[in-house]
């Protein structure tokens, strides 16, 4: 298995001043640009030891808001390009559906895996709802404009002959030649964010790689069961590389340390779903059938049970406690010991996977615990996670 | 509510009463709270009212995804079933296509009746005339949309399956068109000289959507039309006030001058 380290930067200092909207709403006046420089600095410097420990390394990005302040998850990247030798670098990733100009993705992303010598793993990402507000991009045809996007960054990276001819749907160029040409061929891996065992499929018909973000104990299974299943139905073979799943880690020497730290970075959990309600769910992003739901609880509750227990019980992101996020699999926290355990059973009970997401950096937790963090990981739990799925 | 083909195009229509042709053409929501205006309006005339296509039971072709789409798509409408001297009424959403399709020809319309329409942009680039309805509360959407949401808008807590999945259904297909530029063709606005056919603007004096100087504005740009203000009604006055709106209608229809 291979690990990857993820941080959504957050700018956590504005959250005692937000109220109920942490995205979208929020005046720009809460940004410290100093404390953001050295916020951005330490994300980078935790993200660079990771090439240290062995650790891969896994960016993503949000719009208009202090949870998440890498708005462009290619910056970061280029940056660890040059920074970094050995490791590994996801970007997980660029919202094509949101991008006006997929040849600039294309660009982007081919620059990064040049100068990081073939380094780079790229993933192309439907965004949640709330990234349509900024965006204004079309919620109702936005998967179509995804696989369009998806579609011709993938032909710009495979053509090496000159310019080609594109007019879509939503895409129009007529001289499409992008330079430079990727260094991995016939272009870096592709990933997609999933979140349902529908987009699972699509993904698996077109040999992508899955990143499962925050479905826990209860929704993994008949994801990965869906992947498995369009996998062999369209005959490409769904190995455990093919499979991620995030996971929020805090590992110390100590149960109570292991514990602590975990309870930190879960500030990722309970402010990342703060969202004013009527940008949840904009027309056409999600089924008529489930917009409908939406529309009769006003909103209130359209992402209500996406977290739950393994006895079926709903639990509330913004409250959740350590024992509840390793009960509802979205946590593995505690000694090496404990995280290697609670790892190995939801390894087993989901059918096994290839990659471990880890957020070891998250919402609270300083510079300093974060190191420590990082760094127990990769000595103690690393190797014998390594050795999983082989 | 029947099917018609127009072409390749299924759509379901309400056609109701008997009488000289009137085409109704629905905003973005709400449709099912037509039902006592279109009783209002079928006692005199032949009401004929299309649900777009994406809305209701009206299937979208792919290549539908402007508003200019259907605007043909409604002239040939009328082209097929022949229809002559036709009161066009539109509302909203279906107010901009009225106007898409007067720019256009005018030569099976008689008349034009405009309720609280969009489609054209008179602010400059950092004014908003149209309210970001996608942007706004839940509650506050609703204050803004009618005079009297508690007895205008649907207890959406007690809608079944099928109607709440319908709403939602209308509400996508309404973005699809008309997200970007926001509920307005840029380029109409230079073509609405071609509206030469008498015109009623009608605005709900409380509507908070789109508010009346936006219908006094549109107005003052037709070639041949009046403004008048319903009382007691927001953006969808046919719903507040049917028989103010079906009189106006009729009043204007009948009147030998503007």
């Amino acid at each position: 298995m291979k690990v990857w380290h993820f941080s959504e930067m957050a700018y956590h200092p504005a959250w005692p001043q937000l109220g109920e909207s942490y995205r979208v709403i929020i005046p720009s006046r809460l940004y410290d640009p100093k404390i953001g420089a050295d916020l951005y600095h330490r994300y980078l410097d935790e993200w660079a030891l990771c090439d240290e420990l062995g650790i891969n390394i896994m960016t993503n990005e949000h719009h208009a808001t202090a949870t998440c302040a890498d708005s462009v998850c290619t910056i970061p990247m280029a940056i660890l390009a040059r920074e970094t030798k050995k490791v590994r670098l996801l970007a997980l990733g660029m919202p094509i559906g949101n991008r006006n100009d997929p040849i600039r993705v294309a660009e982007e992303y081919a620059t990064i895996d040049v100068i990081s010598r073939g380094r780079l793993e790229m993933g192309f990402v439907k965004g949640v709802p709330f990234e349509i507000a900024p965006a204004n991009t079309n919620p109702a045809d936005l998967m179509e404009r995804f696989w369009e996007a998806h579609d011709l960054i993938l032909k710009a990276m495979m053509s090496h002959d000159g310019p080609f001819n594109w007019e879509g749907t939503h895409f129009h160029y007529r001289q499409v030649n992008v330079w430079p040409r990727p260094w991995q061929q016939p272009h870096p891996p592709v990933w997609m964010p999933v979140g349902s065992p529908g987009s699972a499929s699509e993904a698996a018909a077109r040999g992508m790689t899955i990143g499962v973000l925050n479905t826990g104990w209860m929704r993994t299974p008949a994801i990965y069961e869906a992947y498995r299943k369009t996998a062999a139905e369209t005959g490409r073979p769904a190995t455990l590389d093919k499979l991620a799943y995030m996971a929020l880690i805090g590992v110390g020497e100590t149960r109570e340390d292991g514990w602590r730290r975990a309870d930190q970075i879960l500030g990722y959990s309970r402010t990342s779903g703060i969202v004013a309600p009527q940008f949840m769910n904009p027309p056409g992003y999600a089924s008529a059938a489930q917009s409908g739901q939406a529309l009769k609880t006003s909103g209130a509750g359209f992402r209500a049970g996406r977290i739950q227990s393994r006895d079926g019980r709903n639990i509330d992101p913004r409250t959740m406690s350590v024992a509840d996020a390793i009960d509802a699999g979205l946590a593995f926290a505690g000694t090496p010991d404990d995280v290697y355990g609670q790892l190995l059973a939801f390894y087993d009970h989901v059918g096994g996977f290839g990659h471990l997401l880890m957020m070891g950096q998250g919402g609270l937790l300083d510079h300093k615990e974060t190191v420590a963090n990082l760094t127990l990981f990769s000595k103690e739990v690393l190797p014998r996670v390594e050795d999983v799925a082989g | 509510m029947e099917r018609i083909n127009i072409g390749e195009v299924s759509l379901e229509m309400l056609t109701a009463g008997n009488g000289p042709p009137l085409l109704f053409l629905h905003g973005g929501d709400y449709f099912a709270q037509h039902q006592e205006f279109f009783g209002r309006l079928a006692r005199r005339w032949q009401v004929i009212a299309p649900r777009h296509p994406g809305f209701g039971g009206s299937v979208r072709p792919d290549g539908f995804r402007a508003i200019h789409d259907l605007a043909y798509l409604y002239l040939d409408l009328l082209d097929r079933q022949d229809l002559r001297d036709v009161v066009l009424v539109g509302s909203s959403f279906g107010g901009w296509i009225a106007l898409e399709m007067c720019v256009r020809c005018l030569q099976r319309i008689g008349r034009l009746a405009l309720i609280d329409s969009v489609g054209v942009k008179f602010g400059g680039r950092e004014e908003r005339d149209i309210v970001d309805v996608y942007a706004l509360p839940s509650a506050e959407l609703l204050e803004r949309m009618f005079f009297d949401p508690a007895t205008a808008a649907p207890d959406f807590a007690r809608l079944d399956d099928g109607e709440a999945s319908s709403i939602a259904r209308d509400r996508a297909a309404t973005a699809l068109y008309g997200w970007r530029p926001y509920m307005h063709n840029p380029g109409l606005r230079q073509w609405l000289h071609r509206v030469r056919v008498p015109t009623l603007v009608m605005w709900g004096e409380n509507d908070r959507i789109v508010e009346p100087d936006y219908g006094e504005r549109l107005c003052r740009l037709l070639p041949s039309a009046r403004f008048e203000l319903i009382g007691q009604a927001g953006h969808y006055p046919q719903i507040e006030r049917p028989d103010d709106v079906a009189d106006a209608i009729e009043r204007f229809a009948r009147a030998e001058v503007l």
